[in-house]
């Protein structure tokens, strides 16, 4: 029974009134603690970026850490806790009680840390269980932290489910030295392209895949240009006598 | 004596393969010949990327029996820049003049999924004043239009009707006119900024737009009645490029491929964003699931655009003179511009408060447009309801001053998946209806 009206989709909700991560509910026991610090992936040093330590100057060896929001205990509000007992219940059903590694709520959005061994598993039931039902995904994307030991390769899927009318984000990581990262193109096919994509931009190899080769970059080209460790390249450029430098030459302020 | 023998940059050649012939026109019975003593193999005809049927510099590699496909594929990349890497090297705000430039066909999308994210990770989502947010949904419906005018007029021309190109370009000269009058340019505009838009309507626009929407009013009737009912057109469009709700959700395909399945999903009446529950439209949907489908849906959403278009000029006509930007001058852009009689420039008010009044002013300035502000660290992902379908940009902050990641999920890069669903089985000239009903656009494609 599909929709046939527009106004017959359930009303789109927010998970969360507010930031979650900024409740601190003394009375609720985490999990595992350590998933609830925030995910320290970089430390840079520098000039600029760092706020309330007095030095205006920057000439005192600026430090700042780049953190990432951290793990959100529980109840993470609205739907975002129906889904997440939904999903522990498939889970320890299908065997895999330990697939989420940690659960983000942040600018109420929910994040799901799915340990890669487990991927395949829990978008399978993302998709087939009818209590969760996320039918459409929106591919994957990746990203590159460098600095964050283990983890440097994060592949990130962007789940909806049309018939709840909710969307979800499941995220993986997978350290440079192995980056493998099992295929969702049998439960949905349309990340065929998308995983093409993240492995010509990344290097993520997503084991399982029917053809993972470059889609977009030649089938010859060395390197996998959207890593952080792959130069943006470019020429300076002379104009009425100024020279101006590439721009990945210029001051950054990050 | 064959053709290819006249022409010493297309030579039939042996390669691992067999042999190669390219056809360059005029020389269909050597090829025919040439073919005919390898009756017994396969014939892969490569089509693209510089063919005037294939929408854009897309290569197809088709494998045909007679006339009919037994196998296609895309091969694209060939407009890939690396926009997305370029963003990571700029300022949030110059993001914005990047991500225009991917889907040339629907800019105003581009920049406001964009912008979204990045006003989601700054938490100012609520702040947005409600002028800008009106004149988003206009700018984003008069695109909708021309977009769909296109998609109409391309997949006209490439089966033959020429008529259909040539008006569809007419009208949508027009909106390219309305973007010029209000962001000063006609593609690529940089309009949609985190926090709001770039500036103000300028005087006369409102008439413009309902001298533009009376217009169109009178001229939309004639793509219907050019095409709705004509039997070329539908003998070429019905039962071709076929694609059930299904297959659509399995292959991400969303837009009017997936309305023409009749599942009525669209992101602005389903997940509204920029205040799209306050429009009173409807959502177009067919139940043919094919090509003329798609053409239909496109057809009748710029008729709903339109609707929407006249409810914001009327609310905009009630919004004179109200702020335009978030009042948080650590994000607002500080140079006011203006459009004066040499273009659009600095208002001169801004650089003489700057230059002659206040050394704080300067300052502000300066750190805002070189350095930017900061967007607290996270990830957001905000789609919008493009012309194609779900467009969305996954943003990534780490805390600086610039995005650390930003990737763009084009409805362009799913839905063309789909093109060896829709096209083996079919004859070759089926091929290009098919691809044309799913609209893609190649600067969104690569990115």
């Amino acid at each position: 029974m599909s929709p046939k009206e527009p106004g017959e989709f359930p009303e789109v909700t927010p998970g969360t009134e507010d930031d979650a991560t900024d409740n601190l509910p003394e009375n609720t026991l985490p999990v595992e603690p350590e998933a609830l610090a925030p995910e320290v992936v970089e430390v840079r040093r520098g000039m600029f970026g760092v706020t309330g330590s007095g030095d205006t100057s920057g000439y005192g060896g600026l430090v700042r850490p780049v953190t990432m929001p951290g793990g959100t205990p529980r109840p993470y509000g609205g739907w975002f806790d129906e889904v997440a007992d939904n999903l522990g219940a498939a889970l320890a059903e299908a065997g895999l009680p330990h697939a989420v590694e940690k659960v983000v709520v942040h600018r109420g959005e929910l994040t799901l840390f799915i340990r890669r061994a487990d991927l395949l598993g829990v978008a399978k039931l993302m998709r087939d269980d009818p209590a969760l039902r996320f039918e459409f995904c929106s591919g994957v994307s990746g990203v590159h932290y460098p600095e964050d030991q283990g983890r440097e390769l994060h592949a990130v899927y962007h789940l909806l489910s049309m018939t709840h009318n909710r969307r979800i984000r499941l995220e993986v990581t997978c350290p440079d030295g192995d980056p493998h990262v099992p295929s969702v193109v049998s439960v949905y096919p349309t990340n065929d392209w998308h995983e093409r994509e993240t492995y010509d931009f990344f290097g993520i190899i997503f084991d399982g895949h029917p053809a993972l080769t470059r889609i977009e970059m030649p089938d010859d080209w060395p390197g996998h240009p959207q890593r952080k460790d792959y130069p943006l390249g470019g020429i300076p450029v002379e104009y009425k006598g100024a020279t101006i430098p590439p721009p990945d030459t210029r001051r950054a302020y990050n | 004596m064959t053709a290819t023998q006249n022409d010493p940059y297309a030579q039939a050649s042996d390669t691992a393969e067999g042999r190669v012939f390219t056809v360059t026109g005029q020389d269909w019975d050597s090829v025919v010949a040439g073919v005919a003593e390898e009756a017994e193999e396969r014939v892969v005809v490569n089509m693209g990327p510089q063919h005037p049927s294939t929408h854009g510099v897309l290569r197809l590699i088709l494998e045909l029996e007679g006339e009919t496909v037994t196998e296609a594929r895309c091969g694209i990349g060939y407009l890939h820049t690396g926009i997305e890497k370029n963003m990571e090297f700029r300022s949030w705000t110059q993001g914005v003049t990047f991500c225009t430039r991917m889907d040339y066909l629907s800019p105003f999308y581009n920049e406001a999924t964009y912008c979204l994210g990045v006003e989601r990770l700054l938490d100012i989502e609520d702040e947005i004043p409600e002028k800008a947010q009106v004149m988003r949904v206009l700018l984003m419906e008069i695109n909708r239009i021309s977009s769909h005018l296109v998609a109409i007029a391309t997949g006209g021309m490439e089966i033959g009707a020429l008529t259909v190109m040539t008006i569809g370009f007419r009208e949508r000269e027009l909106c390219l006119d309305l973007f010029e009058l209000i962001t000063g340019l006609r593609m690529n505009h940089a309009f949609i900024r985190p926090g709001g838009v770039a500036q103000d309507m300028p005087p006369g626009a409102l008439d413009q737009i309902r001298d533009f929407v009376a217009l169109m009013k009178k001229r939309l009737p004639e793509y219907a009645d050019l095409c709705n009912a004509n039997p070329i057109f539908r003998a070429r469009l019905e039962k071709v490029g076929v694609l059930d709700l299904s297959g659509c959700l399995a292959l991400g395909l969303t837009g009017p491929p997936l309305r023409a399945t009749g599942y009525p999903w669209d992101l602005r009446k389903t997940q509204p964003y920029s205040g799209y529950q306050d429009y009173d439209f409807d959502v177009v949907t067919w139940d043919t699931a094919d090509s003329y489908g798609r053409f239909r849906v496109r057809l009748a959403e710029m008729w709903e655009s339109l609707r929407i278009i006249e409810q914001a000029a009327d609310r905009l006509a009630g919004l004179e003179g109200a702020p335009v930007m978030v009042t948080d001058k650590k994000i607002a852009w500080p140079s006011q511009l203006a459009i004066g009689s040499d273009g659009m420039g600095n208002s001169l008010d801004h650089i003489r408060h700057i230059m002659g009044e206040s050394m704080e002013a300067l300052i502000h300035h300066f750190k805002l447009v070189t350095e930017g502000f900061r967007v607290p660290a996270g990830q957001a992902y905000v789609p919008v309801e493009s012309p194609r379908g779900e467009l969305g940009a996954h943003v990534v902050s780490d805390g600086g001053t610039r995005p650390y990641r930003a990737h763009f999920r084009d409805p362009s890069f799913t839905n063309l998946q789909a093109t060896s669903v829709m096209a083996e089985g079919g004859l070759v000239a089926d091929v290009i209806v098919a691809i044309a009903s799913i609209d893609p656009v190649m600067g969104g494609v690569d990115r």
